[in-house]
């Protein structure tokens, strides 16, 4: 056995420097990650756990999430945020994504002209604040100054048009439309990407077997970005449950009408922060975040540990 | 919109302190919601006490009003606050009052110029102590377009069915809209709707004092009346009123596209600015003629001193000042639709401004009913009347569910005192 302890210095495994630069580079983007989101996260957590009593900042265990479940009040608020939530999730899985796909699907056929254009109109109300998009919108569809019900009369459909935004049972869709007329570009964008990746041979092979059209669309190219579909298909999911802006600038932080388009973001945020003269209560507020931590690290969880492992990848 | 929130607070915390390094006079902040009257304090306000006090500067601090009172408590409970808080009536500042972050004025010169009706709003529940000084009220009403009403040759309603046969003649012509107000914000549906018809159902202060005693219940005939009336503003509203905005509704009217706008005199200086037609005003109609007349008289804004301001003689030099006359006519003026709370007599320019005034000495005043005692819980009173108001205009909800749902949210937390 000593001869290995003292082993020729030849058969030694070369002894690397330590490789510091490896830490240097990364210090940076670790220090300002840890600071501004693994704390203030962790923070949250920890808040939801505490709250005021007698003006002292007490530990007060699960107590926060068994009232914001059995206060009748703030329960219903909750339910009535998470059901919208989901329906705002819905809309967008459903038009936003096949939008999205289809776009891409056009865009990728060789024969198309102007293909440039079409991909960054598109692309461009991505690239817009909210704000901008939220108030054009608002403006657009307001029934006293928006060109909506003008242009709906030049052909002939002005009855159809309502004050949709202000209507309980039509807000929460014409809201996820604008957030989908808005995000459109990148479900496409991606798609796009993942067509192009697809190797010639494979579609030209499927072009021999008399595979071409919506047969080859179908058969070849869907299971083929089927990954792709999957990543947007959660980027969406994360997206939507952390959704608040575009809701805060057209239906203002009552999301109203009578709450119809009150989303977990909004619920947190009128919680947290207080509204007019609500005030704000810091650790219910807290509890609202932390379920929807919950919410999505359980969406996202399904996602990576059930579904990614079942697809199948496919290897050039 | 948070973002914008944090960058103020961030601002106003490392800032407002170097601020106060570099001066070497006594610099202070005035806390304050009122972001419209910005240039009125800088030009005239403000210039008028610095004047007469060299080596006191001040600054006024606006926010938005719906994030100011969670903002402000947050500069208050991190000790940046400015040393100067405006103060929402009744309850809120109480809180603030009560978590000692609001100092006692009782000794401060001029609080004697304030009648108790303008303090009840900044006083202790038993009437001892004063803690902000009442600087101006609001009252509600309805202005109207003169010219509107002289094309159609109508004039001013004094009982309900004249108001509703007027609005029914304005819609039958067809030029104006009848009503200019929306239900998308919601709080003009409850402000200048239910709590600006409400007084004359439930008798002012009758009704107000016997809700908090629980005498009367939200759910009583004379609380669920005015919920009917509004239920019949519908028709008269604008086409997609449901998502018309309050500054829609302003514009409307401003530009002349309607006859009468629900209102409260806030509204005098802007609109005069921007209108140009005579406008008048009239108070909420009463029942039958002859009937006893209320009106909404919301003591609306106050001032209070930090209790751990940095410069307290010097704020108090300025809250001394907000309390003497010359204030009150110059604030009165400058902002005609706050009328003063000091007891001398405030001469006012304007006529619109004084039209509203002159209804004091006919008509009974009250204040909001959820402002005070039952606006102190959660469910919030005054959010929840914003909330069904708009229901009950939009018809999505009747008036009897409308005033169940809340007296099911007051009763929820308010137990009143037996």
């Amino acid at each position: 056995m000593s001869d290995i302890d003292t082993a020729d210095p030849e058969i030694a495994p070369i002894k690397r420097p330590v490789r510091w630069h490896i830490l240097v580079f990364l210090a940076p983007a670790f220090l300002v990650y840890t600071a501004i989101m693994i704390l203030p996260l962790i923070e949250t957590l920890r808040l939801s756990l505490y709250n005021l009593v007698d003006g002292e900042t007490v530990f007060v265990g699960l107590a926060n999430f068994v009232t914001l479940f059995s206060d009748p009040r703030l329960a219903a608020n909750f339910w009535n945020a998470l059901g919208n939530n989901l329906i705002f999730f819905v809309i967008h899985m459903l038009v936003q994504n096949p939008i999205g796909v289809a776009l891409a699907a056009m865009l990728s056929v060789s024969k198309l002209r102007f293909a440039t254009f079409y991909r960054t109109a598109i692309f461009v109300p991505t690239l817009l604040s909210f704000v901008i998009v939220g108030f054009i919108w608002k403006l657009i569809l307001s029934p006293i100054w928006g060109i909506a019900p003008s242009m709906m009369d030049w052909v002939g459909l002005k009855w159809m048009f309502a004050p949709w935004l202000g209507k309980p049972e039509s807000a929460l869709i014409t809201v996820s439309l604008i957030s989908v007329w808005q995000y459109v570009g990148i479900p496409m964008m991606l798609i796009y990407a993942a067509l192009l990746n697809i190797p010639d041979e494979v579609l030209e092979a499927a072009e021999c077997d008399g595979i071409t059209g919506w047969s080859q669309f179908w058969k070849i190219k869907l299971p083929l970005i089927l990954p792709s579909i999957g990543i947007i298909s959660i980027l969406t999911f994360v997206g939507n449950f952390n959704a608040f802006d575009l809701i805060y600038t057209v239906q203002g932080a009552l999301a109203g009408p009578d709450g119809s388009t009150d989303i977990l973001g909004t619920l947190l945020y009128r919680t947290f922060f207080g509204f007019q003269n609500q005030m704000g209560d810091r650790s219910m507020g807290a509890t609202i975040a932390t379920v929807m931590f919950l919410i999505i690290l359980a969406g996202v969880s399904l996602y990576l540990f059930v579904i990614q492992r079942r697809m199948r990848r496919y290897q050039f | 919109m948070t973002r914008l929130l944090k960058g103020m607070l961030f601002a106003t915390t490392m800032f407002a302190p170097a601020g106060a390094v570099l001066a070497q006079d006594a610099s202070l902040t005035i806390e304050s919601w009122r972001n419209d009257d910005l240039s009125i304090w800088q030009e005239k306000l403000i210039p008028a006490f610095e004047a007469k006090n060299p080596g006191i500067k001040v600054t006024f601090a606006p926010m938005a009003p719906t994030e100011y009172n969670s903002a402000v408590n947050a500069k208050l409970e991190a000790g940046t606050a400015g040393d100067l808080i405006t103060c929402r009536p009744f309850d809120l500042s109480l809180a603030m009052f009560q978590k000692g972050q609001l100092a006692p004025l009782n000794d401060l010169d001029g609080i004697k110029n304030f009648s108790d009706t303008a303090k009840s709003a900044w006083t202790t529940d038993d009437g001892k102590t004063t803690f902000c000084v009442p600087m101006a009220s609001v009252i509600h009403g309805f202005i109207y377009n003169k010219k509107a009403f002289e094309e159609l040759k109508v004039e001013v309603p004094k009982t309900e069915d004249e108001f509703f046969a007027l609005l029914d003649k304005i819609k039958a012509d067809g030029n104006y809209i009848p009503l200019a107000m929306g239900t998308k914000d919601q709080w003009e549906a409850a402000t200048m709707g239910y709590y600006n018809i409400g007084p004359n159902d439930w008798k002012g202060e009758e009704g107000r004092k016997a809700l908090i005693a629980g005498t009367q219940k939200l759910t009583d005939a004379d609380w669920i009346e005015p919920y009917k009336t509004l239920a019949k503003w519908k028709p008269y509203l604008g086409d997609g009123f449901e998502a018309q905005t309050y500054p829609d509704s302003q514009n409307l009217f401003t530009l002349g596209r309607a006859a009468i706008y629900p209102a409260g005199s806030w509204e005098i200086a802007p609109f005069k600015a921007q209108a140009d037609f005579e406008m008048g005003a009239f108070p909420p109609p009463v029942k039958k003629a002859g009937d006893t007349c209320y009106i909404s008289d919301h003591n609306d804004i106050g001032i209070g001193l930090n209790a751990k301001g940095k410069n307290p003689e010097a704020a108090k030099k300025f809250l001394a000042w907000v309390a003497s006359p010359e204030f009150a006519t110059l604030y009165a003026n400058s902002l005609p639709g706050f009328f003063s709370l000091n007891s001398t007599a405030v001469k006012m320019e304007d006529p619109l401004a004084q039209e509203f005034v002159s209804w004091r000495q006919n008509c009974k005043p009250t204040i909001r009913p959820s402002a005070a005692i039952v606006g102190r819980g959660q469910p919030n009173l005054d959010l929840e009347m914003w909330r069904v108001s708009a229901n009950v205009i939009n018809g999505t909800q009747t008036p009897e569910q409308a005033a169940a749902e809340t007296q099911k949210g007051l009763d929820s937390w308010y137990k009143p005192a037996k």
